[in-house]
């Protein structure tokens, strides 16, 4: 009857949102369960706190409406009575209070909804916000230890899910149990003989709904888990595609494949089977209620114990009660999957940040770039030292070369000048201060750092230069690219600077992209310059160029270099040679090639043959 | 829908499943709407005519009808399963074949990412669809049509606000899913934003600390994420309004059937039976309607993901096997280039390689040195038949490489990729990725000759050391290395390292070079190696050293030579190395 409806359409998705697919969708959410459900509630309530008012009504209405909507089956039910006594003029006040009834409850969901949307989503925003923020404040030590799709699976995912409990689920759990509450105290005093019997077939079907619905869960944890292998394959092998291609593997890669494809389809079936087996038996238990409501009450009927219009009442009375039953192990585990990702944002959340700068942090204002590192020794992991006893000093205008093999920490100690990480013994003075005193930002600023992985943002390249400068005009965005040697091939793209790059810049080639780096690095000014590999990329000729510019750049500020081609590095004021995390010799060019030690065999290896 | 039913033949060996599973849905639809005609029947000759027997006998009818529904429901879930189950597993399976079937050229446009989505969430998007069509899409007008016939024969009366109501409600539902479609399109958009703000702000963690961005980061963000909440709030409010909003028009036409009804009951003209079926039988007809719009949502994204999977699935191999495939039974890895030209857009672009003709005599090395995005990729990238020439030929031993059968060729053809894609799994399954048959002795003396052996002892389990998402992360020349020692162990006839010593140190590249030199010579038969490089340290010792410049050769000769009579080979020298130190180059 009507009242099926109700609660069915209640289920029915936004249109191609991701949204709560009830139990039909084959990609079924994960069933996990928050480790502390208070606690994480709680949490997430802290949101909703600036909207108490509008919750206030939320609920009111919420409660008002759902009322409202169950006045409707016994007002039926009084309409059908009066048929029996052929009556217009009384059918007339059941079928008006009925319409009044629909009309105010429609109005009720509406006002629920629209204000409910309005609060999830300022809360949402809120807590996406707080996320991000908080990120910002993390050190590196914090990305490094993560996988980079699971942060964003936080910001994404989770969030997702929070956002459609918020929006959608939470008013349905409290309307449905409302619901199911106020059909049980109706029906039970409409005829309590008549309850009891309409109650008969329930447990039965609550049973026979919570054993299938373990077996459920176990079998698409399994499920999910072979989809999860699928997922792993596909990735790899599409990612390492052209490898597949030059070792001609197709074979091989297709086999592994279609086992586990098969896989999945198999216990896919399976798992899908038992997930929408709920639907029908609950349909069963409808139809089934409906023929004992028609039995026993037609019986009841006969002896004059209830009218039709009773039957009628509580034939739909029945369908409500059925609907949010079958809703409300779905819910449960929306919510409890909801919960286990607001956990897992406020994990994030929690994590203290451990590098804030002292209240009584010095700010630099601009600096002469007198760098000295005094015995300094660090390590990511404790106990594994990546540095050790590093001790140099860096006069004001100085160009300083770092030389070693790969992974001898060259790239550690610059990153240690920016306080990415802060060091375990030791002290690193810029203009005779301590790193430490100073607030990080302030000491940022007087760094200009071109990365050995150059990063460019989905941006136009104008933008892409500006952020070594917020203020910088276009004009002086021009300047430093015509310096760093990228303005040629940017006037040569399709929108010249104002071309938006792909995302990370992948239009652009290596070169290209480090170019536009140290374009970045000259427009920033710094007191200090860092380069790591700045030129790598770029073919040697082209080096040749931005060498010339680099020099510009680095004349009267102080500047690390750090470069496997050692014609960047014979220019330097010192060249310091580094040996798991040790500096083995010091010196200039022609002073260490006279040493005859490493740095003589690392130039020669160049001119051996 | 054209790129969904497209898809149709993915569903063709499950199509007597699917037949039976949408023939049932007839005797379920039939069974569900005789439980009205049931009700009305116990109401009208059991209790109106106190009837005590009809009512027992009705009331088992109707158990009987709900017994056999569900049951047929069962049967129908279990036959769309499997069909829809089955047709994802087709699909993806194609989809993997299509891919494994491209070439490089296939790959430039169709990116990782792209790939995954395509085969993952769109696939199984369009299963949803496929699900959803054989139970409740297709059950909703069965159900919808006997409804109305039914109502019909009980009040023709009543029947008549059918006519009122459905073009009323299919209306409405049209109107709403059209404009919550195109705005779902901005709320997607501005979460894709979000989305590509926060991986940037991830990825480029290290540049915002560097520069001290956060404050403008964060600005970013909440643009982006305030943008978000008012397209959200957008949406979602108008399904707030449309739910409640039809269900009002569908509970009006209740109780307009019920005053209604009633008047014709009260004037004699219809049972009370009559009455309360004819209720049960309009909302069967109007409900079906409102279900149908709440499903045009998925059918959309069903519809663009069927289209994204065409993409793919439509895309033409860019290199074709040969008709009748040759094989060369001694190789000798002679490589001949006869006026070569290519360009990724066929012969429309600007040409990247232009007229380029050389010889690779057996056993050579052939450096290749030019600046980036000069072309020298492509042009090695030529002679596994990663993509065809536009125009002259390759040959191997004589042969043009097109009359080759492709796994013969790149099986032969040994290559080391600019970017070093290390699978996940242990060091030794992946040097033995080329060759799974491989001993741990070749193993072994791969990895000795790539300069490979003293790290990967370092490392906790040695060659059992897992690599990859969960396992011990490797730097960039640690999987250079890795990547070498996985060419050598196929023991091509024809090597080629695409830049592939560029983060290795000076040191640990000639000791490579000195390897593979031996690594060479005692092997039997000779190997034709192209070098590409950076570092002219790299390519000093090469028989020939080809200087490319726009496309063309430039240059070719030995260092000497070049030396000798280049300038821009001089240039290069002169950059790296300094003057041209000409005591050490005897």
């Amino acid at each position: 009857m009507t009242d099926k409806q109700t609660q069915q359409t209640a289920s029915v998705r936004i249109p191609g949102m991701p949204g709560p697919g009830g139990s039909a969708s084959p990609q079924g959410r994960n069933i996990e369960r928050a480790k502390d459900v208070q606690g994480a509630l709680r949490r997430l309530m802290r949101y909703l706190r600036p909207y108490r008012g509008s919750l206030v009504v939320v609920i009111l209405v919420a409660a008002l409406g759902t009322g409202l909507a169950l006045t409707a089956p016994y007002l039926m039910g009084r309409a059908i009575d009066q048929l029996a006594k052929k009556d217009l003029g009384a059918l007339l006040v059941p079928v008006l209070l009925m319409l009044a009834a629909y009309m105010l409850s429609a109005g009720a969901q509406l006002i629920q909804g629209i204000l409910m949307v309005r609060v999830s989503q300022k809360a949402m925003r809120a807590l996406r916000s707080d996320l991000f923020n908080h990120m910002q404040t993390l050190s590196l030590r914090f990305f490094d230890a993560r996988a980079q799709g699971e942060l964003m699976s936080r910001l994404t995912n989770d969030m997702d899910a929070i956002s459609q409990v918020l929006t959608n689920h939470a008013t349905q759990l409290f309307t449905g149990l409302l619901t199911l509450a106020g059909v049980l105290v109706i029906i039970f005093i409409l005829s309590p003989w008549l309850a009891a019997g309409s109650m008969l077939a329930f447990p039965l079907m609550i049973g026979l709904v919570g054993m299938v619905g373990r077996k459920t869960r176990k079998v698409f944890r399994s499920y999910q888990k072979r989809l999860g292998a699928l997922n792993a394959i596909l990735e790899e092998t599409y990612s390492g595609q052209r490898v597949v291609l030059a070792f001609g593997q197709e074979q091989t890669v297709l086999d592994k494949f279609d086992r586990t494809n098969e896989a999945v389809r198999s216990i896919g079936v399976q798992a899908m089977t038992l997930a929408l087996v709920v639907m029908p038996m609950m349909g069963i238990l409808s139809n089934l209620n409906v023929a004992i409501l028609c039995g026993l009450g037609g019986w009841l009927a006969i002896r004059g114990m209830v009218s039709i219009g009773t039957i009628a009442a509580f034939i739909s009375y029945s369908r409500r009660f059925a609907e949010p039953l079958r809703q409300l192990g779905n819910l449960y585990n929306l919510i409890q999957g909801a919960l286990a990702g607001a956990e897992r944002i406020f994990e994030v959340l929690d994590t203290v940040p451990d590098q804030i700068d002292a209240p009584q942090a010095l700010e630099f204002s601009r600096v002469t770039g007198e760098v000295q590192f005094d015995h300094v020794t660090f390590s990511y992991i404790p106990g594994v030292p990546v540095l050790q006893d590093i001790t140099l000093h860096a006069r004001p205008g100085e160009r300083i070369a770092l030389v070693g093999h790969t992974g001898a920490g060259k790239t550690t100690l610059v990153n240690l000048l920016s306080r990415f990480y802060d060091i375990d013994e030791g002290t690193i003075r810029i203009d005779g201060v301590d790193v430490r005193s100073v607030s990080r930002d302030s000491l940022r600023r007087q760094l200009g750092v071109v990365l050995q992985q150059s990063f460019l943002f989905s941006e136009s390249v104008l933008e892409n230069i500006r952020y070594g400068r917020l203020d910088a005009s276009d004009e002086e965005v021009f300047a430093a690219a015509r310096l760093a040697h990228a303005d040629g091939f940017i006037r040569r793209l399709p929108q010249g600077y104002g071309t938006v790059l792909s995302e990370r810049g992948q239009s652009l080639s290596e070169g290209q992209r480090q170019l536009l780096s140290i374009a970045r690095a000259i427009l920033a000014d710094p007191a200090i310059l860092i380069l790591d590999e700045a030129t790598s990329s770029v073919d040697t000729r082209t080096e040749l160029s931005i060498q010339q510019a680099l020099d510009e750049l680095m004349r009267g500020r102080t500047s690390f270099v750090i470069a496997h081609r050692l014609s960047t590095i014979s220019r330097a004021d010192q060249v310091i040679v580094i040996d798991k995390g040790r500096v083995i010799e010091r010196g200039t060019h022609q002073a260490l090639l006279a040493m005859r030690g490493a740095y003589h065999r690392l130039y020669q290896s160049q001119f051996r043959h | 829908m054209r790129s969904l039913l497209r898809l149709y033949r993915f569903l063709r060996p499950y199509r007597l499943q699917a037949i039976v599973a949408l023939l049932l849905l007839f005797f379920m639809v039939a069974a569900d709407l005789v439980i009205p005609r049931l009700t009305q029947r116990v109401i009208d000759q059991g209790i109106v005519a106190n009837n005590l027997h009809v009512v027992i006998t009705t009331a088992l009818y109707m158990v009987g009808a709900s017994i056999l529904s569900v049951v047929l429901a069962l049967v129908n879930n279990s036959l769309s399963v499997y069909a829809a189950m089955g047709f994802g597993a087709n699909l993806r399976s194609a989809l993997m074949r299509r891919v494994q079937s491209f070439s490089f050229g296939n790959l430039d446009h169709l990116q990782t990412g792209k790939l995954i989505v395509r085969s993952t969430s769109d696939v199984s998007s369009v299963q949803i669809v496929v699900i959803l069509s054989l139970r409740i899409l297709t059950r909703a007008p069965i159900w919808a049509a006997g409804a109305i016939v039914l109502l019909v024969f009980t009040s023709p009366r009543l029947a008549l606000m059918v006519a009122v109501f459905v073009p009323l409600i299919a209306g409405l539902v049209w109107l709403f899913a059209r404009k919550a479609h195109s705005m779902f399109l901005l709320m997607q958009q501005r979460l894709d934003r979000l989305n590509t703000v926060l991986q940037e702000n991830l990825a480029g963690i290290r540049v915002v600390k560097a520069f001290v961005r956060t404050a403008h980061e964060i600005t970013r963000f909440d643009n982006t994420n305030e943008a978000l909440m008012n397209r959200t709030i957008q949406v979602s409010q108008l399904m707030a309004v449309f739910m409640p909003l039809m269900l009002l028009i569908l509970n009006m036409a209740i109780v307009g059937a019920v005053w209604l009804g009633g008047k014709i009951a009260i004037a004699g003209g219809m049972s009370v039976g009559h009455v309360v079926a004819a209720i049960n039988y309009l909302t069967f007809a109007l409900f079906p309607i409102l279900l149908l719009g709440g499903m045009l949502g998925p059918l959309s994204a069903a519809d663009a993901s069927a289209s994204r999977i065409l993409e793919v699935l439509d895309a033409e191999p860019q290199v074709q096997p040969p008709s009748c495939p040759a094989k060369i039974l001694h190789p000798q890895g002679r490589i001949v280039f006869e006026n070569v030209s290519f360009g990724y857009n066929g012969n429309g672009a600007e040409p990247v390689l232009r007229d380029v003709s050389f010889t690779a005599e057996s056993g050579e090395t052939v450096a290749i040195l030019g600046a980036t995005g000069v072309g020298k990729s492509t042009l090695i990238h030529l002679i596994p038949r990663f993509y065809d020439v536009t125009a002259g030929r390759i040959t191997f031993d004589g042969i043009d490489l097109r009359d080759l059968e492709l796994p013969w060729l790149r099986s032969t053809v040994g290559i080391v990729l600019q970017e070093a894609v290390l699978f996940s799994g242990t060091v030794r399954d992946n040097i033995r990725y080329g060759r799974i048959a491989a001993t741990e002795e070749e193993v072994r003396a791969a990895a000795r000759a790539a300069q490979a052996e003293e790290f990967i002892s370092e490392l906790p389990e040695g060659y059992d050391t897992v690599i990859g998402q969960r396992g011990v992360t490797l730097s960039g020349g640690q999987r250079q290395r890795i990547a070498i020692a996985r060419a050598l162990l196929v023991k091509p006839k024809v090597l080629i390292l695409d830049d592939s010593t560029s983060a290795l140190d000076i040191e640990t590249e000639i000791r490579l070079q000195d390897a593979l030199d031996r690594l060479i010579s005692i092997s039997q038969d000779a190997t034709t190696r192209f070098v590409v490089a950076q570092r002219i340290s790299t390519v000093l010792l090469a028989d020939k050293i080809l200087l490319l410049d726009q496309g063309r050769i430039a240059a070719i000769g030995t260092h000497q030579q070049l030396l000798a009579a280049n300038s821009m080979y001089r240039d290069i020298y002169r950059s790296q190395l300094g003057e041209p130190p000409v005591e050490k180059v005897e």
